[in-house]
């Protein structure tokens, strides 16, 4: 069995433990399945506006 | 930018140097000299008669007649229509007002004094609550305590402060947020704190029993006397702030009814204005979100210096009151606003929060950068001219605002 097959399956028959970036719900959703989780609440620099992120790196240069 | 960083440091310094003393009540003609006959200032950025929402206009009817500008109020609300009154924001005065925020020339003033910087701020006398005339309120009940305040309160107040050589207010606010204040929706401690420091002076200069029972009993019967003094405060904290070259940092937010406006250090007078938004709260009984009228007043001054939504943390009864959720979530909203702010003001702390100091100085870059948007706490005006208060919320000050502003502080700065 090539060793990332093997590594694979392993990954899969352990316990998940899950660092979710972004949307909330999702994290919600694997905590009401018993799954353990750890959110991170961050959104794209100036909602993804690319732009306004732009304005935003050159005024931080 | 290295410019940057140090010119907001500088707008904290001035912010958090302020030393601001109630020190008069006076005439608003004698406090703003430029004011005329026929001319109104008004909260937030600039309107006119057709733009204006239904409680603004309400209270320019009320206010021609309180004035004697005009014998009624559909004639007084004609006239506007046919443009014979002159309206300006306060803020273009060296004023604020709440909610629809009238001021013109026979109305009292409190005068808050910026001694370190020597500069003066002027707002109106709160009138309570319920049907009152920054809420839209014109009828005769509401003309008479206007005329109240200017014939008997107004004055009586005015020789206090001038005996007290004034109310130093960095402390008082200091312990009002240890005593539950946030300063904008809560203003009980800091009333009665006021209460207490002028009654003295009220009693040794008044001639009149009666006139000074009254005085008291509607200082001491009014919960939200402190906020128009709040206010005062906030705009003479804020106004040496304005016109630092390179600083990023909010030096009002403002709302008429209609439009929303943020004004920033560098940009200096210009205002940056979007449709304002709904507040989302709590209304008295018999009314609905369909009665509400949309955000309004100078007030956001007091979140501009980190109070009011800022320290929404030392409040948690106000997390209730403006329907928000648990008393246990108040200390996330001053968290959540700490990443929006260049700092924190060691002098405003909140006890049940380690002692953090209320989040200081508004960065539209921050505020763009993370998309979380100022938090008010406010009132909820009815839509209708007349009618008054009908709730208390939360509203966030629109991001298209900062994006504007982000965008021409960029201009400056030499950035496209």
């Amino acid at each position: 069995m090539p060793e990332n097959k093997q590594q694979l399956n392993t990954l899969l028959n352990s316990p998940l433990h899950v660092i979710n970036v972004g949307l909330e719900e999702f994290a919600q959703n694997l905590k009401d399945r018993g799954v353990s989780v750890v959110h991170v609440d961050w959104s794209p620099p100036a909602g993804g506006n690319p732009k306004l992120a732009a304005l935003l790196a050159k005024l931080s240069e | 930018m290295e410019k940057i960083e140090s010119a907001n440091q500088e707008a904290l310094r001035r912010m958090l140097a302020g030393d601001p003393v109630l020190v008069d009540v006076i005439p608003a003609s004698e406090a703003i000299p430029d004011l005329r006959e026929h001319m109104i200032l008004h909260a937030g950025p600039p309107i006119e008669w057709a733009s204006m929402c239904g409680p603004m206009r309400g209270a320019v009817a009320g206010i021609a007649v309180f004035e004697g500008w005009a014998p009624d109020l559909d004639v007084a609300a004609d006239m506007a229509a046919a443009g014979e009154f002159e309206f300006h924001p306060n803020h273009r005065f060296d004023s604020v007002g709440p909610m629809t925020g009238m001021t013109t020339m026979n109305q009292p003033v409190m005068v808050v004094e910026n001694r370190t910087f020597d500069n003066r701020a002027f707002c109106t006398m709160n009138e309570g609550l319920g049907k009152v005339m920054r809420f839209g309120g014109n009828d005769a009940e509401v003309l008479d305590r206007l005329r109240w305040l200017r014939d008997s309160l107004g004055p009586s107040m005015g020789r206090a402060l001038r005996a007290l050589d004034g109310i130093p207010l960095k402390g008082l606010v200091g312990r009002g947020l240890a005593m539950g204040d946030e300063m904008h929706q809560r203003n009980v401690g800091c009333s009665g704190l006021i209460l207490r420091a002028v009654a003295p002076a009220l009693a040794e200069t008044s001639s009149e029993t009666g006139a000074l029972v009254d005085a008291l009993s509607f200082i001491g019967g009014n919960d939200q006397f402190f906020l128009n003094i709040a206010m005062a405060m906030g705009k003479a904290i804020t106004d040496p702030v304005i016109g630092i070259e390179g600083s990023s940092v909010v030096t009002a937010m403002s709302r008429n009814g209609t439009d929303f406006g943020i004004r920033v250090s560098g940009t200096g007078d210009t205002w940056f204005v979007a449709p304002v938004e709904m507040p989302d709260g709590l209304y008295f009984p018999g009314f609905t979100e369909a009665d509400a009228n949309p955000d309004m007043g100078d007030s956001t001054i007091v979140e501009t210096v980190g109070l009011g939504g800022f320290a929404m943390g030392a409040a948690p009864a106000v997390a209730g009151f403006v329907g928000v959720g648990a008393a246990s979530e108040a200390a996330n909203f001053t968290r959540t606003m700490s990443q929006i702010t260049v700092g924190e003001n060691p002098e405003w702390t909140i006890p049940a929060m380690d002692y953090m100091g209320v989040p200081t100085g508004i960065d539209i870059r921050l505020v763009v950068e993370t998309g979380l948007a100022p938090t008010i706490n406010t009132g909820i005006a009815h839509k209708d001219p007349g009618v008054g208060q009908v709730g208390a919320g939360v509203v966030r000050a629109p991001m298209a605002c900062f994006e504007q502003a982000l965008v021409a502080f960029a201009e400056t700065m030499g950035v496209s």
